[in-house]
């Protein structure tokens, strides 16, 4: 007997919806397998990963900081990938928002007012944006492949990054540490409450709100899935792939930009040589887990946020590296990707020979 | 191939022993429509055998399970009279059995050899396998060019791949689904050739077509379905065209009223010298094309496929816009430059000729597939950049009742109608806005008699009441049936357009011939003036 894959005759609902569960749930499996390897009670690093952090309340604080920066950047890649634009360098955007939106305190740290956050996230979003056109004009005009460019821009941006806060932007009363000043007053993001959770939070579920209106709803929305499954098609409506590129890679740059400018403006408070820990790259599992569905991406990343927050227990808890985190979310992708195949197609065993 | 070894395997199938294949009671649901119900199918080897009947009568999914695209709800099939269940494409290739669908299946970004290959088990030397490739195709008179890009052909040229694919697997039995729906009548003899020949040497023929002519002259015997049903099995050579419609239709096919000639008024649609040059290297440019279509008249623009055609419907719809602006004029309106949707907005309707991947996308729903056309002409579907989904249904629906669109849920995707079914749809999608301008490409692709005579009379009407309708279409007995004017096109030059009345199918087949017959008549008319 052999197995082989079988084409179904129509897209499989029920297999839409249950992919990501069986992705999910073959994750903990592999995870499980992996402890055991390491020597550990599966059980126990399981819950320590993915329970604990759902027990305490500055724990789920700590889940929702690190889930909205993961659904903002997130739902912006759907768009993308929605149009068949393959938008890989959000990390990079985010970096460049970050950078733009941090340099009023840093230039101007004496001046406080509202305007001055105001000022700060409408920079973040420019950043973002315009640094995500560069791969798209690359794409429109001499169909340079985005992923590579959009890739590549990352390591600029972080490079540019380096390269100031060890150099113009950095503290003068920094001992040296390659890092701005501190931010203070209205150059930070106000806090919701006492904890850590700051308006960031609010920018997200706005973003999801936003975004599932759009493509649901409206002809833009319309015109980016159009171009997305058949740019024939689109071209014979009248839609135009090139501003569909355009489009796609500046909303989901103005997206990772303003996450990355909260980032700093908010938790960090400054600019450090690292301004997320990966969020543009686990966004990108965040949209293929969420169905490139904007709701769907808002639980994606809640649950993405509970892996970072599991990697950092194990890792005080039990002494596993923290490097668990990224196998665990690098499975995650591979297992979703791999399970989508059954929305199309069945698995059968046949026997050879027939 | 001879017919010893096409003996069952089993002896005791003695009774259904002369057949390669048998399909008994062979029953297709799709949720609660019976596409197929209890349906008997039997081909001997070497025989032609023709499958009828309207759109939606289940042609396409019968013939579909026999090549293990669709697993039968109930029902057995006999392979040399030893049961078999054939559960994918590849295990019908096994079996010996090619298919050529009827919407295709290639890819458009590879060569004709790399498409070929991925249907190829085990075909690693392309280079070998293009050598292959062009002698059968030569040996069987339909020429390809192995390393052409597939996005680079016309439907007529990707089709020979699909039968070339087939024919390189030796098949034992083909099926064919709707293959001359859009070939050339040239083209369509030439096919014909190909399948007697096949069919001298043992191969099994199972052919869908709506046109009953070819059915009358290539096949031996015909099963006509009606609603899923068998409704008879008659020998084509012993009915009438007219009696095969009415087995296939259940009443008569109405005739064509044209009304009163054509009263023609002001021109509505002028091409004036347009000229397009063509990036790609198969492409045909079209060259200084002048073209005047008047409100009250139908013109046909006929040709054999691969000639301008798609260039020139794309350049009148605005999908690729000219360099200068007085090279079409709508309405009176110099738009060269401008894009379809603004030609839309100039009460401008074009039908393409690919109903799926280009009028209409396979996984939207039908209501969502007619707004591709419908968001930017000033209807209620698209208000302030919103989609109103209500008021798309109810356009949706109204085009599925007036076209007699048949459909088993109420917002299917477009994948989910018959061929003809989806052909009526994007083109009542274009009629229900009543456009003063209609340019179509092939309408009656693949379309039952029935609604063909349906959509021309709609055609007719619509320029009776004052449209101007361009139509181009490979089909003759299509154009004399409906235009009022001819013009040929021809490696991307278009003739001056004839009074209907004055041209014969041999003067329209000497103008496809070449260009000199225009240069002639100019010099003449030169010499004359
Ligand atoms: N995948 C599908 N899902 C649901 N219904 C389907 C599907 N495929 C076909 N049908 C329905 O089954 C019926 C038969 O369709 P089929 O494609 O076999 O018709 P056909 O005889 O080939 O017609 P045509 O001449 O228009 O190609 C139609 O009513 C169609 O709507
Ligand atoms: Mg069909």
């Amino acid at each position: 007997m052999i197995l082989r894959l079988e084409r179904r005759s129509q897209r499989s609902t029920l297999m839409a919806f249950l992919s990501p569960l069986l992705a999910i749930g073959l994750t903990l499996a592999l995870g499980a397998i992996m402890f055991v390897a390491l020597g550990f009670d599966p059980g126990k690093a399981l819950y320590i990963y993915f329970i604990e952090p759902l027990t305490s309340a500055w724990s789920i604080e700590e889940v929702v900081v690190k889930a909205a920066p993961l659904i903002l950047i997130g739902v912006g890649l759907a768009v993308c990938y929605t149009a068949n634009v393959w938008n890989i360098g959000a990390e990079g955007q985010l970096t460049m928002g970050a950078l733009v939106g941090a340099s009023i305190p840093i230039y101007f740290p004496d001046w406080q007012s509202p305007l001055v956050l105001l000022l700060m996230l409408v920079l973040g979003i420019a950043g973002g944006a315009l640094f995500a056109a560069i791969p798209a004009f690359l794409k429109n005009r001499f169909s340079a492949n985005e992923i590579l460019t959009s890739l590549m821009l990352v390591y600029v941006a972080q490079l540019l990054l380096d390269w100031l806060i060890r150099g113009a932007w950095r503290d003068p009363d920094g001992y040296n540490f390659p890092q701005s000043i501190l931010f203070e007053g209205w150059q930070v993001i106000p806090p919701l409450g006492d904890g850590r959770v700051h308006i960031g939070a609010i920018f997200a579920v706005v973003a999801v709100i936003i975004v599932a209106f759009m493509m649901g709803r409206t002809l833009r929305g319309f015109e980016i899935r159009v171009i997305g499954t058949s740019p024939r098609a689109g071209s014979f409506a009248g839609f135009k792939g090139k501003r569909v590129v355009l489009f796609c890679f500046m909303l989901s740059g103005a997206l990772a930009g303003l996450a990355g400018i909260c980032e700093v403006a908010g938790p960090s408070g400054q600019l450090q040589p690292h301004v997320s820990p990966g969020y543009g790259f686990t966004a990108i599992i965040v949209a293929f887990l969420g169905r490139l569905n904007p709701i769907g991406v808002f639980f994606a990343g809640v649950l993405l946020a509970i892996s970072y927050m599991g990697g950092e227990a194990v890792q005080v808890e039990l002494g596993i590296s923290d490097k668990t985190t990224q196998v665990f979310q690098g499975m995650l992708l591979f297992l979703i990707l791999a399970c989508d195949t059954l929305i199309r197609y069945r698995i059968r065993l046949v026997s050879p020979g027939r | 191939m001879s017919t010893s070894d096409m003996r069952p395997d089993d002896g005791s199938e003695a009774a259904s022993g002369a057949y390669i294949l048998e399909a008994r009671n062979i029953v297709k649901l799709f949720g609660d429509l019976r596409a197929n119900d209890d349906i008997d199918l039997s081909l001997k080897p070497g025989e032609i055998h023709a499958l009828l009947g309207e759109n939606g009568a289940g042609k396409s999914t019968l013939v579909k399970i026999i090549y293990g695209a669709l697993q039968p709800t109930s029902g057995q099939v006999f392979w040399q009279g030893a049961p078999v269940t054939i559960s994918n494409p590849a295990a019908a290739r096994d079996l010996g059995i090619g298919m050529v669908f009827q919407h295709f299946s290639l890819f458009d970004a590879l060569t004709v050899t790399q498409n070929i290959a991925l249907a190829l088990k085990g075909e690693r030397d392309l280079k070998a396998l293009a050598g292959r490739i062009e002698t059968v195709s030569a040996d069987y008179g339909l020429p390809l060019r192995p390393g052409a890009l597939v996005a680079d052909l016309s439907v007529g040229e990707r089709q020979r791949i699909e039968v070339v694919r087939c024919l390189l697997q030796e098949p034992r039995l083909l099926i064919l689904d709707e293959p001359t729906a859009v070939l050339t009548p040239q083209e369509a003899d030439q096919l014909f050739v190909t399948l007697e020949r096949l069919a001298g040497e043992g191969c099994a023929v199972l052919y869908i077509s709506h046109r009953l002519e070819e059915v009358k002259r290539l096949c031996h015997d015909a099963t006509i379905l009606r609603l899923g049903r068998l409704v008879a099995r008659v020998d084509p050579q012993q009915e009438s065209a007219a009696s095969l419609a009415k087995h296939m239709i259940g009443t008569d096919v109405a005739a064509l009223r044209s009304g009163s000639g054509a009263a023609t008024g002001a021109p509505l649609l002028e091409l004036a010298g347009l000229s397009m040059p063509t990036d790609d290297p198969f492409g045909v440019a079209l060259k200084s094309i002048d073209l005047v279509v008047r409100s009250g008249e139908v013109v046909a623009v006929a040709g054999v496929a691969g000639n301008g055609q798609s260039e020139l419907f794309d350049a009148i719809s605005g999908e690729r816009t000219s360099k200068s602006a007085d090279a079409v004029k709508l309405a009176g309106a110099p738009c060269g430059r401008e894009s379809i949707t603004q030609r839309r907005r100039r009460d401008a309707a074009f039908v393409p000729e690919e109903r799926l991947g280009h009028a209409a996308i396979a996984d939207l729903p039908l209501s969502e597939n007619l707004v591709l056309t419908h968001h930017a002409v000033g209807n209620d579907v698209v208000r302030n950049g919103l989609i109103n989904r209500g008021a798309a249904r109810d356009v949706m629906a109204r085009v599925a009742e007036h076209y007699d669109v048949r459909k088993n849920l109420t917002d299917p995707e477009a994948s989910a109608l018959s061929g003809g079914n989806l052909q009526k749809f994007v083109v009542g999608r274009e009629l229900d806005r009543k456009p003063g301008i209609l340019v179509v490409h092939q309408p009656t692709w693949g379309v039952d008699a029935g609604a063909a005579a349906f959509i021309r009379q709609s055609l007719v009407d619509m320029a009776r009441s004052g449209s101007a309708v361009l139509m181009i279409s490979q089909d003759l007995d299509e154009i004399f049936e409906i235009a009022d004017r001819i013009a040929v096109i021809s490696r991307g030059e278009l003739s001056e357009a004839y009074p209907a009345a004055e041209l014969s199918p041999e003067r329209i087949g000497l103008l496809m011939a070449g260009t000199h017959e225009k240069a002639g008549r100019d010099a003449e008319r030169g010499a004359e003036a």
